[in-house]
């Protein structure tokens, strides 16, 4: 399965929701997402890919969105890293 | 039967043990003077598990210069830090040891985390190295009442004792619980304040999952703020009926004079600006001041975008658009869960003592945009009648006290 695959599938379970409502322009916070959401979700995700993903809850400032395709390319960033140092 | 009538509640001693200090003088100088106590991490077990590299850390704390080793055995850190706070406090108020005031005393310790130190230790032995033997003192020196406890043991306190959970306002409720018990006739003298040891590889590690550390440094209300940072410390309180404490000619440092509290009923970390407003709110009333008779406010400024904006806002529900200078004592002192209510209280008794509102320490880029003061240049002289000292708890558990100048 691609990354958007399984994260979407992560982001729809968070939520107890279909994979098919959720597009890469899907905002999460529109979605549903409170502000526990997203460190499950992440943690959900790394736990899945065998990756950790640099995000502080600071940089992301009340009412600023972050988007399904916004976590897949962390996820990709963090897979080219990983398969560039062979870790 | 007990004399109903509602008493006034004085402070006639306070203790802290923190990072800035193992005393109240020294550490209210730095938080005075804004001179940060967060420094590199250092001297944990398991630190390499953790990639967070910075803490509030008490240094230099050597237990055995406090306590005989049979005792030692017994004592978790953050009961060490509560017992000597008591003990600094108690010296200060000049009450007797013996006497039956003393005896009859409440003692009342809020606490974050509890020994988390002896518990983590504990588990990996047991999980991590398959050690299938416990230390026979890990249950009293992890348990949460450890701390109110071994105050009661090392000051002769029998009265109504118990330790206060409200993660970070746990020390806030302590104080607000003896106010309440002191005001209403029920004990002449109360022993009350917050106990934390939680720089422990566990917990760090816990608190970084949430992902709301700072990686360099605590910046409260400051634009580059980017998280808090964890500390451990402890404050005590001596609240002593007014007259009773007159009457022994005590030196009454302050006077509490009101505490308000509520629940946010609502997100688990996400701080509600209308809840919080109203815990200031019921404090005022409950202290029966008005708004603009508060000089200064102690803010919960834990550093994280969220809370200085949510805080900065119920201020100014609550005080309107020119509240008071509002300053955060966690860029010196870090954020000591369950013990941070109960130091800034210490804070807020000293600025009122000393007439000094002490600055917000590492405040860089003050946040305009807040629409507060917080006073990020310096310490500042000032005439203060009243002060407010706040804590909001993960859980949405919101505690206010005021202090009054005497």
């Amino acid at each position: 399965m691609s990354t958007f695959g399984i994260v979407r599938d992560v982001v729809a379970g968070q939520l107890g929701r279909n994979p098919g409502d959720f597009q890469s322009d899907t905002d999460l916070t529109e979605a549903g997402f409170e502000s526990l959401d997203v460190i499950e979700t992440l943690f959900a995700i790394e736990e899945k890919f065998g990756i950790a993903i640099n995000y502080n809850a600071n940089e992301g400032l009340a009412g600023s969105s972050m988007t399904v395709g916004d976590l897949v390319r962390m996820v990709d960033a963090e897979l080219e890293k990983k398969r560039q140092t062979g870790q | 039967m007990t004399d109903r009538a509602v008493k006034r509640v004085a402070i006639t001693g306070v203790g802290m043990v923190s990072a800035a200090g193992h005393d109240v003088a020294s550490s209210w100088e730095a938080v005075r003077d804004g001179v940060t106590a967060i420094r590199a991490l250092h001297g944990i077990a398991r630190q390499d598990y953790v990639s967070c590299r910075i803490a509030a850390q008490v240094a230099d704390f050597d237990p055995a210069s406090h306590f005989p080793a049979r005792r030692l055995s017994a004592l978790d850190r953050f009961s060490q830090f509560a017992v000597v706070a008591a003990r600094e406090a108690f010296a200060q108020s000049g009450l007797e040891r013996d006497s039956q005031d003393v005896r009859e005393a409440a003692c009342i310790v809020g606490v974050g985390v509890g020994g988390i130190g002896t518990l983590d230790d504990s588990y990996y032995r047991l999980y991590g190295e398959d050690t299938m033997r416990m230390h026979p003192l890990t249950v009293p020196r992890l348990m949460f009442n450890a701390a109110p406890s071994q105050v009661t043991i090392d000051l002769g306190i029998k009265g109504m004792s118990y330790a206060v959970g409200s993660a970070c306002a746990s020390g806030t409720h302590a104080i607000g619980q003896a106010f309440l018990m002191v005001r209403s006739g029920a004990v002449k003298v109360a022993v009350a304040g917050g106990s934390e040891a939680c720089i422990t590889a566990g917990t760090i590690a816990g608190w970084e999952a949430l992902r709301v550390l700072s990686s360099d440094t605590c910046r409260p209300f400051s634009k580059n703020r980017n998280g808090l940072v964890l500390g451990e410390g402890a404050a005590m309180l001596v609240l002593e009926d007014f007259d009773h404490a007159t009457a022994r000619g005590a030196t009454i440092l302050a006077e509490v004079i009101g505490f308000g509290g509520n629940a946010d009923a609502g997100d688990l970390t996400s701080p509600d600006e209308t809840s919080i407003a109203a815990a200031m709110s019921l404090a005022l009333r409950d202290a029966g001041l008005d708004p603009g008779q508060v000089g200064y406010i102690n803010a919960h400024g834990t550093g994280t975008a969220i809370n200085d904006q949510t805080e900065a806002r119920a201020i100014r529900q609550v005080f309107g658009e020119a509240p008071p200078p509002v300053s955060s004592s966690k860029g010196v002192l870090g954020h000591c869960l369950g013990a941070a209510g109960a130091m800034e209280a210490v804070v807020t008794v000293m600025a009122l003592a000393r007439q000094v509102v002490p600055p917000t320490a590492n405040c860089t880029e003050p946040d305009e945009a807040l629409g507060i003061d917080m006073v990020p240049d310096g310490p500042r002289e000032a005439h203060l009648g009243a002060a407010m000292s706040n804590s909001f708890a993960f859980g949405g558990l919101n505690a206010v006290l005021i202090f009054g100048k005497v």
